[in-house]
């Protein structure tokens, strides 16, 4: 977890609404996700980056995983813990920020 | 960053972006709590000083352990040093805080460490005065490995110098304690041992509970991978360890002595002894705090987090650690800067393996709710019971990915 990561954080305040402009925490329970999709590089993992991924497709694979589609194992389980806005708020949050080095 | 930091303070609270220290936090435990907050407090706000206090110069994690006891790691590849914590810009002290005296920590050699804010993530204490007969020397004859390190590779070396057709005996604590599927994937993959190294051997599990964390999951694996080699005697059926002897090797319940070939005795626990000394501990042994913020209702100064704290539903794990952590670091830097912290969200997960390409997983998420961290409605549960094999080498996979991921942030 090194510097790049928190770029995200002053677009999120920029952009985001005012729930979050003043949380550096990005929206509701983003930074729980990282402890197991890596934000530093050269992590050797199956499970994938979020960091800078077009919203959308973060938004769309969330609402598939709480339907059961694209056979998620864990997904599946954790994507029911999110309402519609919370997932667009998600989604934005990762897709503005950057890998750490 | 620089940018970025200033722009989030003049956002949030224009005293962030002035130039000297906006504020001095110590944290006590480098695990996986304390180091994770030590680094995420640094990534948040470089102007903190942050100094972690913490006598261990290697960090050995338990998550994955009951792999090194099935002999399908070495210890080596548990361990991570403070060098990652102290590039951060963290100072490390390595040494064991042994109390607090108002705002300030003191540690075994007499220094002293002011804070505005402390963190304690001491993790557990084995509750020495919990099991008659369970001593720190009776530790070294039949171990806990429930700090892994030391007593890991002593309980792994006594399993491969057992005989084939011994009995090895393990016993599990009443709840809370520390990683509550952790003994089942233990005996599970201690099984897996036994099963390709020492055939002739059995394995009893004498356990102070009648449920446990993914039982069906647990129980269907053993019933296909281990059958006629392990045994899980519950409470109701007179598992629950009363007093153990570590001179005849012999666990003892209400109706019946084990004598064991190799005894692992997972003991009742505590939080670490630090909390206790810094007055956050109540009477359970554990620390209540609140579940925003993870301030210590009996002091509100003091923050604790991971193993050591009361945190509703979520369970004492690694996962449940870290998240803990960058809520706490986040909710810190409010408080320093005179705002209310926003209400977290947290995600736990929790992999298992109970064969080399044979996961499972049980996961939550959590919000404040009357008090509490609660599970959200809906969410989390464990692993379908009938998934195919293809499901269960997947979640092994994501397990092993999941450790690397996690240490890799928690350690840098
Ligand atoms: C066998 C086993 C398997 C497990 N498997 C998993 C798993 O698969 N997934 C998972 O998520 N979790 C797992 N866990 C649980 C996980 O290990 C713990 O939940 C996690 O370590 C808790 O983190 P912590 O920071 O609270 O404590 P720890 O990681 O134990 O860190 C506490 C640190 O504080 C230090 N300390 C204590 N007292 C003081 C003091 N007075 N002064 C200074 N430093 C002090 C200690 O030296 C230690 O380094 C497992 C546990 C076990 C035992």
């Amino acid at each position: 977890m090194r510097r790049g990561r928190w770029i995200g954080l002053l677009l999120m305040g920029l952009s985001g609404g005012a729930a979050h402009a003043a949380s550096p925490d990005g929206p509701f329970g983003a930074m729980s996700c990282s402890g197991c999709h890596a934000t530093a590089r050269g992590v050797d993992t199956a499970i994938p980056r979020l960091n800078g991924r077009p919203a959308a497709e973060i938004a769309a694979a969330m609402r598939d995983f709480q339907k059961g589609e694209r056979a998620p194992t864990v997904m599946g389980r954790i994507a029911k813990g999110y309402t519609d806005p919370e997932i667009d708020a998600l989604a934005a949050w990762f897709a503005a920020q950057r890998d750490a080095p | 960053m620089q940018v970025g930091a200033a722009m989030v303070g003049a956002l949030a609270a224009p005293r962030i972006a002035s130039a000297q220290a906006v504020g001095r936090v110590v944290i006590v435990g480098g695990g996986f709590a304390g180091a994770t907050c030590a680094r995420t407090l640094k990534a948040l706000e470089p102007k903190l000083a942050v100094s972690l206090i913490e006598p261990d110069p290697v960090f050995t994690a338990c998550p994955f352990s009951n792999a090194v006891l099935g002999g399908l790691r070495e210890i080596a590849q548990q361990q991570f040093t403070q060098d990652g914590v102290e590039r951060a810009g963290v100072t490390v002290a390595r040494r064991r805080a042994v109390g607090v005296d108002g705002k300030t920590v003191v540690l075994d050699s007499g220094a002293r460490f002011q804070f505005d804010r402390l963190v304690l993530a001491p993790g557990i204490d084995i509750n020495w005065s919990g099991l008659p007969g369970y001593t720190e020397a009776a530790a070294e004859k039949m171990p806990h490995a429930w700090k892994a390190g030391g007593q890991t590779v002593l309980l792994r070396r006594q399993l491969e110098a057992m005989d084939d057709g011994g009995l090895v005996v393990m016993s599990a604590p009443a709840n809370p304690f520390r990683c509550p599927p952790g003994p089942y994937e233990r005996v599970s993959l201690i099984a897996h041992y036994l099963k390709t190294k020492k055939p002739k051997s059995k394995l009893v599990l004498l356990d102070a509970k009648d449920a446990f964390s993914k039982q069906r999951l647990f129980q269907d694996a053993w019933a296909k991978l281990y059958p006629g080699l392990l045994e899980w005697v519950p409470l109701s059926k007179g598992g629950k360890v009363v007093s153990v002897d570590p001179a005849d090797m012999t666990l003892a319940t209400d109706f019946a002595k084990h004598k064991a070939a190799v005894a692992n005795v997972i003991p009742p626990q505590r939080a670490g002894r630090i909390a206790e000394a810094a007055g956050v501990a109540d009477r359970s042994g554990w620390c209540p705090v609140e579940p925003v913020s993870f301030e210590s209702r009996l002091r509100p100064d003091i923050h604790v987090i991971g193993d050591a704290a009361i945190m509703g539903a979520m369970p004492k794990s690694a996962f449940s650690a870290n998240a803990q952590a960058k809520v706490c670091a986040v909710a810190i830097v409010a408080r320093l800067a005179g705002r209310e912290p926003v209400e977290p969200r947290l995600i736990n997960t929790c992999y298992s393996l109970v064969a080399p390409d044979y996961g499972i997983t049980i996961a939550g998420v959590y919000k404040p709710t009357n008090g509490q961290l609660a599970d959200i409605p809906g969410a989390g549960g464990v692993s379908p019971l009938d998934a195919p094999q293809e499901f269960r080498a997947r979640e092994a996979l994501y397990a092993e990915g999941w450790f690397r991921t996690i240490t890799a942030e928690t350690f840098g």
